[in-house]
């Protein structure tokens, strides 16, 4: 202690205890951040663990059987995938445009600021709600009835903030004296969006479009009012296994099928539910990554 | 290309409106199906009784939500108890402690946990935290309040952490600075400068917590026991205006008044949710605002 | 090329102009701007400002800092749209057609060539830089691009940096290598006008003096107008000089004449580095 206090340049016992109480926080933030992190790598790898026995070629290629009890999940994955793949046709081209309207065109005005205020409402509505309305809108009222043309409708509806956000945050990326530059050149407003503006947001779109297929694969609530069937017999032939509905008809989804085998099934093996949750789990792991390594790489490639 | 200039731009405009009317749209197809029952039902009974009976068979239904509304907005409130201060604490250390290897690493971790899909979390309340619960806390059935919170915790988490994140990150470093050299130690100046600096970005970070936490389904729907009942301790089953709309509306047929109340109980929702992220939204303008001036 | 079809009606809604706009084309200005006033909301950028620029000639605009230089250049390919409170009152002509009032602003732009103080290199390779505004205008030849690319990276001093990497990102040029891209840019629909605001603030001075002579020879097809901040510059260059202080046109008259005799005490100090 003594010999500490000659050396004008060591810490003093004031600075100590200060240096003593910078730890503790680290510590004690520390551990907080590690009491999120661990149990939900505990959970998992516990996923990971029990599902994985049940996983092979012939599980996902296979359709269920039985009301879920045996058999693969063919049919709910490939009815993710038109699922994902309709609500993409209609939520992509519509949500882009929305985007480039409110950072490109929109004047600042009330209107402007109302559409705003829409965006961050329709990101919040639960989900159970978009149900409500995609039962009431698209299988009521438009008739559509239950099917994947209906469910996709609504997964649309709830994703279009999500694209909207996104794309505008891309095209908001790109610096304001690239328009002018080109607008001073004479190019009109759509000339300079498609030749400068589009192309160097085009990652950042992307990612906001893969966000959205991440939402749609994974949704449940949506679609079990909406299209998705709890189990259906399903065609083994070969041309029609591939492609075994049609935007008319009820389907399976991923989603639906672990919310069905979950709970309501009877004698329901207990690896082959932690198989479809370890499914799909990775597949929204898979695609979210998808969308993480691009916007790395984006950050990585700057082109000013 | 002058050519379609003009058509363009109509169909960017047009596409712009596109969110302003799937809002409207949603509040009046749900308006539309709910319609016939609002000017039939009592709604002291609504909002005082627990007797929650849907007609069958052409028979008088007794319809009162008061444990649905009360049992959504527990699961949500202990949720947020559980999961407010440890997302605080995970923000505090990864925007003021974590090097910045560690910072996006742990920031990539939450953008994936955030993507893990309700259903998944259900499957993980049902499957694995329902049998800790009865094995360690003495619960008769593993789904229940306590369940459905921690579900809702784990699921809120990322959602506080990387808001309460960019609200630190706002707050200007020579704040911090200040605070130091006035001989504040690092802890003090977390709690006396950066968390008023930020309060404004955390507390919206925790109504946004809230607002996902209620409007939550499928999650709760799986962990929480689906009983109508008030509950009286933590380990009691519950049920949610959410769990109930997703559990009843397939055995509802349209035309019926079980099938109106759902709807009903869709408006309650979505104007509990939307005046819950307005507020929140004020409140993150009200933010913006201050760091301009 | 360029059928003033509209003078007419202009004529007839500015009559006291008609002494200068309706005799021949050789004699009238090539761009006018009268009683020309700009504000943005309640503050005023420029007052009443009227000058004319004969063609083939280069007018020097100086002023100090926020005098209204570069509102009054916006004011010529109406790039003054996008700010949204701006309001444009009285006159600009340019050959006699009103540009205020102009539908097609996208061919107004293409007569018109801007260089604004900051450079810009577009996100495209150098090459595509220079061909974007005639690839827009629908020149797509390989040998007319080469022709029109060469010939403006020759004309703005930067042929010789970059004729060997022609496909690298402008953005990746140095800040005076992308002023003189965006210099190559604005020539590259060989404009009637070409404004040049600053445009050496980026570029050392023997390149500039380059420049310089290069734009002497470009006053041969195009007339120029050059709003700088350095006296000498407009002195070297400019036929007419006009000095705007504090959002008014002070005078404007013959370089010679403002130079040496210039009516108002003011200019007089300005133009010799008194103050600014």
């Amino acid at each position: 202690m003594h010999s500490q206090a000659q050396n004008p340049f060591g810490p003093t016992p004031y600075e100590r205890k200060k240096e003593r109480a910078s730890l503790i926080a680290k510590v004690v933030t520390f551990v907080m951040s590690m009491a999120l992190v661990i149990p939900m790598l505990l959970i998992i790898g516990l996923i990971f663990v029990k599902g994985w026995s049940v996983i092979s070629v012939d599980y996902l290629w296979e359709n269920p059987r039985g009301g879920g009890i045996a058999g693969g999940i063919w049919g709910p994955l490939i009815g993710t995938f038109f699922l994902t793949l309709t609500c993409l046709v209609i939520v992509a081209p519509v949500g882009v445009l929305a985007g480039i309207y409110l950072n490109e065109y929109a004047p600042d005005n009330r209107a402007t600021r109302a559409i705003m205020i829409a965006v961050t409402s329709l990101a919040g509505v639960p989900s159970i709600v978009h149900a409500l309305f995609g039962l009431g809108a698209f299988v009521v009222a438009m008739h559509m009835g239950k099917s994947l043309l209906a469910a996709a409708c609504t997964l649309a509806v709830m994703t279009l903030p999500v694209i909207i956000t996104s794309t505008r945050e891309a095209l908001a990326a790109v610096p304001r004296n690239f328009r002018e530059a080109c607008w001073n050149l004479g190019a009109s407003k759509w000339q300079t969006i498609r030749t400068i503006v589009l192309p160097n947001s085009i990652s950042g779109i992307l990612t906001g479009v893969i966000l959205v297929v991440s939402r749609a694969a994974g949704e449940t609530a949506p679609i079990m009012l909406t299209g998705a069937a709890a189990y259906l017999p399903l065609p083994e032939n070969m041309p029609d296994k591939l492609m075994p509905y049609y935007l008319g008809d009820q389907f399976l989804a991923l989603a639906m099928h672990l919310n069905v085998i979950a709970r309501d099934v009877p004698n329901m093996p207990t690896e082959m539910k932690f198989g479809s949750a370890l499914v799909l789990l990775c597949l929204i792991l898979l695609i979210n990554s998808l969308a993480i390594i691009i916007r790395v790489q984006l950050r990585r490639r700057k082109r000013w | 290309m002058d050519r379609l200039e003009k058509p363009i731009e109509y169909l960017v405009r047009l596409c712009g409106w596109s969110s302003i009317i799937s809002v409207a749209a949603i509040f009046i197809f749900i308006f539309r199906e709910a319609a016939p029952v609002i000017s039939k039902i009592n709604f002291i009974e609504f909002f005082t009784s627990t007797e929650w009976h849907p007609s069958k068979h052409g028979e008088p239904g007794e319809y009162g939500a008061l444990a649905l509304i009360v049992g959504n907005f527990a699961v949500a409130g202990v949720a947020m108890v559980m999961a407010f201060p440890l997302g605080l604490g995970a923000a505090v250390f990864i925007s003021e402690f974590a090097s910045p290897k560690v910072r996006e690493t742990l920031k990539i971790g939450i953008e994936l946990l955030a993507a893990v899909p309700s259903i998944v979390w259900g499957f993980i309340g049902l499957t694995v935290i329902s049998p800790l619960l009865v094995d360690h806390a003495g619960a008769e059935i593993g789904t229940n309040l306590l369940n459905g919170s921690i579900i809702l915790a784990l699921m809120s988490v990322p959602l506080i952490v990387s808001i309460s994140e960019d609200a630190l990150r706002a707050v200007p470093d020579s704040y911090r600075e200040a605070g130091l050299a006035l001989g504040a130690n690092k802890w003090e100046m977390v709690a006396r400068v950066l968390f008023p600096a930020a309060k404004n970005g955390l507390l919206a970070a925790c109504m946004l917590g809230v607002g996902r936490a209620v409007g939550e389904t499928m999650a709760v729907l799986l962990a929480t026991g689906n009983t109508n009942q008030i509950p009286h301790s933590l380990i009691d089953p519950i049920k949610t205006l959410t769990a109930t709309i997703a559990s009843e509306m397939n055995d509802a047929a349209r035309g019926e008044e079980h099938f109106q109340v759902l709807f009903l109980l869709g408006i309650l929702l979505l104007v509990i949710t939307c005046t819950i992220n307005l507020i929140a939204d004020l409140v993150i303008k009200g933010m913006k605002g201050k760091a301009n001036a | 090329m360029n059928t003033p079809a509209i003078t007419s009606s202009i004529l007839l809604a500015d009559g006291v102009s008609s002494a200068s706009t309706s005799s021949h084309q050789m004699n009238s200005p090539h761009l006018e701007f009268k009683n020309l006033s700009v504000s943005y909301g309640p503050k005023v950028a420029l007052r009443q400002i009227s000058i004319q620029v004969p063609k083939n000639t280069v007018l020097g605009i100086v002023g100090p800092a926020n005098s209204g230089k570069s509102t009054l250049l916006k004011t010529i390919n109406r790039t003054i749209d996008f700010i949204s409170t701006a309001r444009v009152e009285g006159s600009v002509a340019l050959a006699g057609e009103e540009v205020t009032t102009m539908k097609n602003v996208y061919a107004l732009r293409r007569r018109i060539g801007m260089v604004f103080p900051l450079p810009v290199g577009l996100p495209l390779t150098v090459y595509e830089n220079v061909a974007f505004a005639p690839r827009r205008i629908g020149v797509h030849g390989k040998a007319e691009l080469d022709e029109i690319v060469e010939r403006c990276l020759r004309d703005s001093v930067l042929w010789d940096e970059v004729k060997d990497r022609l496909d690298m990102l402008g953005t990746k040029l140095s800040g005076g290598q992308q002023q003189r891209l965006t210099l190559a840019r604005a020539l590259s629909l060989s404009p009637e006008i070409l404004c040049l605001d600053e445009f050496s603030i980026a570029i050392d001075p023997v390149t500039t003096m380059k420049i310089e002579d290069v734009l002497m020879q470009l006053k041969e097809k195009m007339t120029i107008i050059l709003v700088t901040n350095l006296t000498q510059q407009a002195r070297r260059m400019a036929d007419h000089v006009a000095f705007l202080n504090d959002s008014e046109l002070v005078e404007w008259g013959e370089n010679e004449a403002m130079f040496n005799r210039p009516k108002k005490e003011i200019t007089g100090r300005y133009l010799n580095g008194e103050f600014g």
